[in-house]
Formats: structure tokens, sequence, C-alpha cells
């Protein structure tokens, strides 16, 4: 359960780091795919290598639809709606991997905060990135 | 046998030749204690556990952190029997302490955070890899002796 002040530190920071989305979010895809080599299975269909431009397009993406579902976290289920089918019938990703990316997401927002990227942040983020997941993988069974 | 090359070894020792075990261990469990608030269930003794503010201001939660990450010296020290090395600490999780082990892999988390956190762009991808194949071998050690 996120209170109302956790709910505004998310909307700030997504906010903030939307100038740098590419960036931020092709390298915490690229700390994933290095971490952990299965998730590169999914994007054999890519150029995921360093600095890349489906990368960098890729992370952008991502980026947006975290920074898009953190304006109206009640509502995670209608504005993901389009993407849980996609995940579910499309992509199929393996769930287990979301909390892969979360926490790959969350060390590139520690590296680029440092200090400022508090405790209370990060439950505060950790929260928001699994309850992303959970409404992400709704409709795969 | 975990087999590590030149360069994991170089990455695991020099993220500890600069480590401030009392800042940073402290950091580790009192993040992990906010953050995965259900781990405090091992810390009912260690006084007040309120809220963020008075976990990171716990001078026995500070303490504690500070003996756990020495207690990550051992698999520095053994790094190519981390298994055998931490045989006698698993047991005492197990049978004394009674912690799910799950527990370890969130704490080892928090400290690669904490980590991140320090060194900004200097930790890299390929120090996370180094780092976080380090500690899942230590996570798993730990984990080995619970029947």
């Amino acid at each position: 359960m996120l209170s109302k002040q956790e709910k505004e530190l998310i909307i700030e920071i997504w906010t903030r780091l939307t100038p740098v989305a590419d960036r931020i979010g092709a390298e915490a895809l690229l700390r994933m795919f290095t971490s952990y080599p299965g998730t590169k299975t999914y994007f054999s269909h890519l150029d995921i290598t360093p600095r890349s431009a489906h990368l960098l397009s890729h992370g952008q993406k991502i980026f947006l639809a975290l920074a898009e579902g953190s304006k109206d976290i009640a509502n995670l289920m209608t504005t993901l709606a389009p993407l849980q089918t996609y995940h579910a019938y499309q992509l199929r990703i393996q769930p287990s991997n979301f909390k892969l990316f979360s926490h790959c997401m969350i060390v590139t927002l520690a590296c680029f905060m440092g200090d400022r990227f508090t405790p209370s942040l990060h439950a505060a983020m950790d929260k928001y990135l699994s309850a992303f997941s959970a409404v992400l993988g709704e409709k795969f069974r | 046998m975990v087999e590590w090359t030149d360069s994991e070894r170089a990455i695991i020792n020099s993220i500890f030749s600069t480590l401030d075990y009392e800042e940073i261990g402290r950091k580790s469990l009192c993040r992990c204690l906010i953050v995965y608030p259900w781990t405090q269930r091992y810390f009912g003794a260690f006084g007040n556990l309120y809220n963020a503010e008075t976990i990171m201001a716990n001078p026995l939660i500070a303490a504690h952190g500070t003996k756990i990450l020495h207690g990550l010296d051992r698999a520095l020290k053994n790094m190519d029997d981390i298994k055998n090395t931490y045989a006698e600490l698993s047991l005492l999780h197990s049978d004394k302490l009674h912690v799910d082990p799950d527990n370890f892999r969130l704490l080892a988390d928090c400290l690669t955070v904490v980590i991140a956190a320090k060194m900004g762009t200097g930790f890299t991808v390929e120090t996370q890899v180094a780092w976080q194949k380090f500690l899942s071998v230590v996570v798993s050690a730990l984990g080995r002796q619970y029947h």
C-alpha cells in the first residue's frame, strides 16, 4: 500500500528523470541482460549491445510506461490494460522476469541518485514496481 | 566449486578495499528493515524500530549491520570455498536464529543498492555482475545447511 506522500515522491522522480528516460531505461535493461543472461532470450530480434539505438528506444518506451502509470496508481489496471494484453498473449514473458527488471531499475536509480535514493524512496519505488509488475502479469492466467 | 575470473576477483577485492564497514553495514541493514518490514521480525530485542527515522538512528541496528558486513570478510578470504566457509553460520541461522533463507537474498539486494548509490557511475554493469555473483554464492552457502 502506498501512502499519499509515497505516491507524490514517485511521480516527482519519474517526472524529473523523463528528460533522460532513454538513458535510464537502457541502463536498467543492460544491467538486467548482463546480470541475468536468461532475460536476453526475449530480445533476439533487437540489437541490445550497449548504447545501441534499439536499447535506447526500448529503454525509453519502458521508462515512459512506468512514468505514465505513476500518475494514477489507483487506476493501474485501466492504464495498463493494453500492455497487460500485449505481455500476456503476445510477448508471454515469464513473469518472474519483471522482478529482475525492477531490481535493475532500482540499482540504476541508486547509481544515478546516490544518497538522494533514500531508504524511504527505495521502499516507495519497490512497492510501485511490484504493483506495476503484478498488474502487468494479471492476464497471464 | 565456483570459478572466478581474475577480473571478478579484482572487482570484489577492490570493493572491499575501500569499504566503510560501519557506514555501509548500518545503511544496508536499515534499508532492509525499512524496504522489507517483515524482516523486522528477527529484531524484536533491538529496541525502537517504529519507523524509518528511528531505525536509522538505532545504535543496536547500526552495530549489527557492521557485524554482518564483517561476516562477508570470510567469503572474501576464502573465495574458492565459500560453501564450506559458511557451513557453521548456515546451521546457526537455521537451527538457532530460525531465519527464512530468502531473507539473505533481500539483505544482499539492499547491500547492492547501498554500494551502487555510494559508487554511482563507478558501479558499472560489469561491477554489478561480479558483485551479485559473489553475494549469490554467499547467500546460497548460508542457506545450504537448512534441513
